[in-house]
């Protein structure tokens, strides 16, 4: 039996959670999952800016701060943290915790490669929308393919301390240490696809401990001190998840079940780089307190295309707030939205998207929401969307004013206009996975 | 009778680009069968109206006790270009537990 543990949901997940996991009792793989789908588009602007740049630059020092439990329990961390850049991560983490050897996963940026890739022939259309990617081609800020298990379990296989990987999936993380040490292949599709779930189980973190959980939330216990999940893997692929004794949170079939359906699209093709996994086939079972046995997983074959994830500049947006309260609060926000459009309607500006949302009211339920009778405040939000970053920059400035020129009662300005930012809009793509070729280099 | 689905299950959601899935849970695993008539696709659909633009599929896990819905064309665009609070559609499923059912 091995023991996985998931100590980051995502970039900007709790800080303590990983180092809680290595103090607080025995685990023997830390995985932490930095990217979401726009991250690495942010990540490539930092790198075009300083090419030493463009990682997840929490994870350096987060590897200083559990040097000493790596070197002495000889506990390994895989992690995504190398972004566009995890050369650059990988120099980082031996100047931050010098000693450790490192190794690196590289081969999934085809940032550099997009045209050669369009001259091929490869189309790469939006999976959702069915465009080409040529029509995009001028406003591309990044381009990974999502890469799997086998290249991490490889670098492994080196005796590393660290893996980082660039875009590899949530689910490899947890993945490729079952393969590194049970010896699974390309064809042992049930027990790749065991690995995956559990993967998915744990990749959002304190997501199946507790976390954001509807069942009985208010007696969930010391939420304060959550503990985050760990794997109990075995061989066979059956697996337990818990999490340390002595931490808050619970674990139990429903904490589980809410997970297995988060982000799930058809549960009999959950398709990844290694394997499809039939979520119809999950068994739980209550094994103790905190511990849920998951077993029965089936898996098919890996798809011959590995997906793409691509960004891209989309324009500008901003969005800004204001309060109005009691009496009239939801009359005075929804004049002073039409105030607000009859203005930027004389400055001749108009938007791809305007949009009002009135919180506090239907911003969340919208049309589904029970009417609210005379609610003490409503926070007015309104939000512009265009390629003109001008019209949207001018729209910032026609918020704040209202609170002297407009309905009465407005409040909640301290912060003056909002920033213009710029959209970085997602673009999954395939490509055959014959076009993605991985190495692993190892730093020490 | 009628009772909101609050009372046989629980749920939670997320996106994919511009589409929204709701993963509904029996609380009870002899209530899916309730789950399974009553929360047809159609149903789910024009419950939210005009919050769903596009199409809504249906998956059945019964296994645990569960139903998957995807509701395509639900988010404003999806992902950072949406203007919408729950740019990742994390309440959905929680208005959806106002939907009256048959019991």
């Amino acid at each position: 039996m091995i023991r996985i543990a998931n100590g980051q949901g995502f970039w900007g997940d709790w800080l303590e959670a990983p180092v809680r996991l290595v103090e607080q009792g025995p685990i023997d793989y830390l995985i932490l999952d930095y990217l979401a789908e726009v991250t690495m588009s942010i990540l490539q602007k930092q790198k075009l800016a300083d090419p030493s740049k463009g990682y997840a630059s929490d994870f350096p020092p987060l590897i200083a701060r559990l040097a000493p439990a790596i070197r002495e329990r000889g506990i390994k961390v895989i992690a995504n943290a190398g972004g566009v850049n995890p050369r650059a991560c990988a120099k980082a983490v031996l100047a931050a915790a010098p000693g450790l050897k490192v190794a690196v996963v590289v081969g999934d940026d085809v940032f550099s490669r997009i045209d050669e890739l369009l001259a091929k022939g490869h189309e790469m259309r939006d999976m959702d929308t069915g465009a080409p990617l040529n029509r995009i081609r001028d406003r591309i800020l990044s381009a990974n393919a999502y890469i799997g298990a086998f290249p991490l379990a490889e670098a492994l296989a080196t005796g590393a301390d660290i893996v980082i990987a660039g875009r590899s999936t949530d689910t490899a993380l947890a993945l490729a240490p079952m393969v590194h040490r049970f010896g699974w292949g390309p064809g042992d599709y049930n027990q790749l696809a065991a690995g995956t779930i559990a993967g998915h189980i744990v990749e959002c973190g304190a997501q199946c401990t507790g976390g954001n959980c509807q069942v009985d939330w208010q007696t969930i216990p010391d939420m304060a001190n959550i503990g985050y999940p760990i794997v109990e893997a075995e061989p066979d692929g059956s697996f337990v998840v818990t999490k340390h004794s002595g931490t808050g949170g619970r674990v139990s079939r429903d904490t589980v079940k809410e997970q297995l359906l988060y982000e799930l699209g058809d549960p009999k093709k959950y398709l990844t780089p290694d394997c499809s996994a039939d979520f119809t086939s999950i068994q739980l079972a209550d094994a103790g307190t905190d511990r849920v046995h998951v077993s029965g997983i089936r898996g098919g074959p890996r798809p011959e295309t590995l997906k793409l994830s691509i960004s891209f500049a989309d324009g500008w947006k901003a969005i800004g707030t204001l309060v109005y309260s009691w009496p009239q609060a939801l009359e005075k926000a929804k004049a002073a939205d039409a105030i607000v459009r009859a203005r930027l309607c004389q400055l001749g500006l108009s938007f791809e998207e305007i949009r009002t949302e009135y919180l506090g009211v239907n911003a969340c339920h919208g049309t589904v929401a029970p009417v609210v009778q005379d609610p003490a405040e409503v926070q007015l939000r309104i939000g512009v969307r265009d390629r003109d970053r001008k019209a949207v920059d001018r729209f910032t400035r026609e918020l704040v004013p209202l609170v002297l020129n407009g309905p009465p009662g407005a409040t909640g300005f301290g912060d003056g206009r909002p920033p213009v930012r710029e959209i970085v809009a997602y673009w999954p793509a395939l490509l055959p996975r014959e076009e993605i070729q991985t190495s692993v280099e190892v730093f020490s | 009778m009628k009772a909101p689905l609050s009372r046989f299950a629980h749920t939670r959601s997320g996106d994919k680009g511009d589409t929204v899935n709701i993963g509904v849970i029996a609380w009870r695993e002899e209530d899916y069968p309730v789950l399974v008539r009553e929360l047809t696709a159609e149903r789910v659909k024009a419950f939210f109206g005009e919050m769903v633009k596009g199409t809504v599929e249906r998956f059945e896990l019964p296994n645990l006790g569960a139903l998957n819905f995807l509701l395509h064309e639900s988010l404003g665009g999806g992902g950072t270009v949406t203007l919408r609070v729950d740019a990742q559609g994390k309440t959905y499923g929680a208005a959806l537990l106002r939907m009256e059912i048959d019991v």
